[in-house]
């Protein structure tokens, strides 16, 4: 009899637990089929006025935890070493690592401060940090990229974004960070922000930067398509690119106005865009060793990935730096932004069917080639700055040393539109091989003719 | 009574589940239950795109052909899929293992073998040493399929 109680209450908790089992299963298989059904839940109406992205992950919390996670600290070979966001502080000086960057600075706010990336989350932040701001007047143009700023440009241009924009890019910085709206509220709060990319509506990835929006148009006309609109003409692929090119990209303050300006009209070839700077006359500062009046590159990831194999194959910035994950049932594109290397199941796999392993090797013997010409291309820069001051220490004219300063333009151009470049050759590594090629040509040049003016002298 | 009511809710709950999670669509050769967990829409959408899809199904490849070793691979997959959708714990991209990777190669095999059975059969060689798939990574579902 007490056997028979024990084997019932045994039987009881074992049914009882392959029901407790199969009631989960059943949830499980419930809540995947509800994950599948809807992509999100609109819980809050998000606007054009809904700049702050924690009301967007309301509605988006997996998209928003990831874009979250752009705070968090990367490393990898090249790139983004250093404490970084880790203690907070800002990251790793490239200038003590590189001594040849302060050199071919010289005389330009980039000599003082220049440091390695940290993620979109420190977009405002770091630049507010950086000496280049806090000791040399800068132009409220920086908004258009370091801050989520479409309140602002709608408010200063009364509606008018461009106006507002092209208002701003004048302003000093402060002034321009510090506006205010009718009801004194701030109108800069944040980095880089979910409404930059998405049109509130629909979500469609979209591109806002005026600056953007004008280079693109000049650079379609150039190719025989008038009046191009990204928003409307471009395809779902090409603006997973067009949002990262809002911002990764060479540019220049045009004008008194100070208006950010993309440097497209002529094509996004390094040439190209150097023949554009001549035609229009410009220069970004007088080199403060050699008197030579030089450009200033910066990061023009946009440009160089155009040259590339991943471009000419249809890969867009988004399919590597911001692949496809699966969450549960659902497909949702990472937001944490970051090199590839860090992930390189999701970014390399889904198309090259090799071990990672193998993968990381062929990124980094890429990678380590490159470095390695550009040191030298660096070193033949130094050389030629060396000889062009000797000269102008030995009494050279200028007049005599024109030729020089025409070679020292056209090579620390080139080096510097490398160097700027974020990816450590990989966007494009033929085709920044072969600008390093005339950098190293162009800075043995420029040695050769400042020893040629020495001697005349 | 007591026992009855002590089998019947578990076997009412496992049938219920089994019916909502679709379970005999695992029991036809519908390609269509291979996606019900949306895990491999990528190579479902790639295969209805594909030059196999007049001639072979998820199942053609995909199981053995000869009864026990068709059911106990059916057996395994489903116990495998369900056990690491359920947990969420495979890594991605998904990747066929060895064991399934022969399944396949005996299947290319068995239906392209007028062709290469020359090549297959070559004297002197292991017939497993000669992997279709090294060169034609891209049949069925990818690049070419």
């Amino acid at each position: 009899m007490k056997r028979g109680w024990l084997l019932g209450v045994l039987g009881l908790v074992g049914v009882a637990g392959v029901t407790v089992l199969l009631l989960a299963l059943l949830t499980n298989i419930f809540e995947r089929k509800q994950e599948a059904r809807q992509a999100f839940v609109r819980l809050v109406d998000v606007t054009e006025d809904t700049l702050d992205p924690r009301v967007w992950g309301q509605n988006w919390p997996m998209q928003y935890d990831s874009y979250l996670k752009t705070a968090l600290p990367t490393t990898t070979k090249y790139g983004g070493r250093g404490l970084g966001a880790s203690d907070g502080g800002p990251a790793e000086q490239k200038l003590g690592r590189d001594p040849w960057l302060k050199r071919i600075f010289a005389g330009y706010a980039f000599s003082l401060d220049y440091r390695d990336r940290r993620g979109h989350a420190y977009a405002l932040f770091d630049q507010e940090a950086t000496r280049r701001v806090t000791e040399k007047q800068q132009p409220g143009a920086c908004i258009q990229c370091h801050a989520s700023n479409l309140a602002l440009y709608r408010f200063a241009g009364k509606g008018d974004i461009r106006k507002g924009f092209e208002q701003v890019s004048g302003m000093p910085y402060r002034d321009a960070r510090d506006m205010k709206d009718d009801k004194e509220q701030p109108l800069v709060q944040h980095s880089i922000a979910c409404i930059d990319c998405h049109e509130p509506k629909t979500m469609a990835v979209r591109v806002t930067r005026p600056g953007f929006i004008a280079g693109i148009k000049a650079l379609k006309a150039k190719q025989g398509i008038a009046d191009y609109d990204p928003n409307r003409d471009a395809s779902r692929q090409e603006m997973r690119s067009f949002v990262c090119g809002q911002c990764h990209v060479e540019y220049y303050f045009k004008g008194p106005g100070k208006v950010v300006t993309y440097p497209w009209a002529n094509g996004l070839k390094v040439e190209e865009i150097e023949a554009y700077y001549e035609r229009e006359g410009f220069t970004d500062w007088v080199h403060a060793e050699t008197g030579t009046k030089v450009l200033k590159a910066q990061h023009p990831e946009f440009e160089v990935w155009s040259q590339g194999i991943h471009a000419r194959a249809g890969v867009a910035c988004a399919d590597c730096h911001m692949p496809y994950e699966r969450v549960g049932a659902l497909k949702v594109s990472d937001h944490w932004v970051r090199s590839p290397l860090l992930n390189l199941n999701r970014a390399c796999q889904t198309c090259h069917a090799v071990p990672e392993k193998e993968l990381e090797a062929r990124v980094l013997a890429i990678q380590d080639r490159h470095h390695a010409l550009l040191q030298r291309a660096a070193r033949a820069t130094t050389d030629m700055l060396d000889v062009i001051v000797a000269a102008k220490k030995e009494g050279a004219s200028e007049a005599t040393l024109q030729a020089a300063a025409a070679q020292h333009r056209k090579a620390q151009w080139r080096l510097d539109y490398v160097a700027a470049e974020n990816s450590m050759g990989f966007h494009a590594p033929q085709e920044l091989a072969r600008i390093l090629g005339e950098v190293i040509d162009h800075a043995r040049q420029g040695q050769l003719e400042a020893e040629r003016a020495m001697r005349k002298k | 009574m007591f026992f009855a009511c002590l089998l019947g809710i578990p076997a009412g709950v496992g049938a219920f589940t089994f019916v909502y999670a679709k379970g005999f669509s695992y029991l036809s050769t519908d390609p269509r239950a291979c996606v019900n967990c949306h895990v491999m829409n990528a190579q479902y959408d790639a295969w209805r795109m594909s030059g196999h899809r007049h001639t072979a199904t998820c199942v053609e490849c995909h199981l053995p052909h000869t009864g026990l070793a068709k059911w106990l691979a059916k057996a395994d997959h489903g116990f495998r899929h369900s056990a690491a959708f359920t947990l969420q714990n495979f890594k991605e991209p998904i990747e066929i293992t060895p064991r399934d990777r022969e399944i396949v190669r005996v299947n290319c095999v068995r239906c392209h073998d007028g062709l290469v059975h020359a090549i297959a059969d070559a004297p002197g060689r292991n017939a497993g040493a000669l992997d279709c798939m090294h060169c034609h990574a891209g049949a069925g579902h990818g690049a070419g399929g």
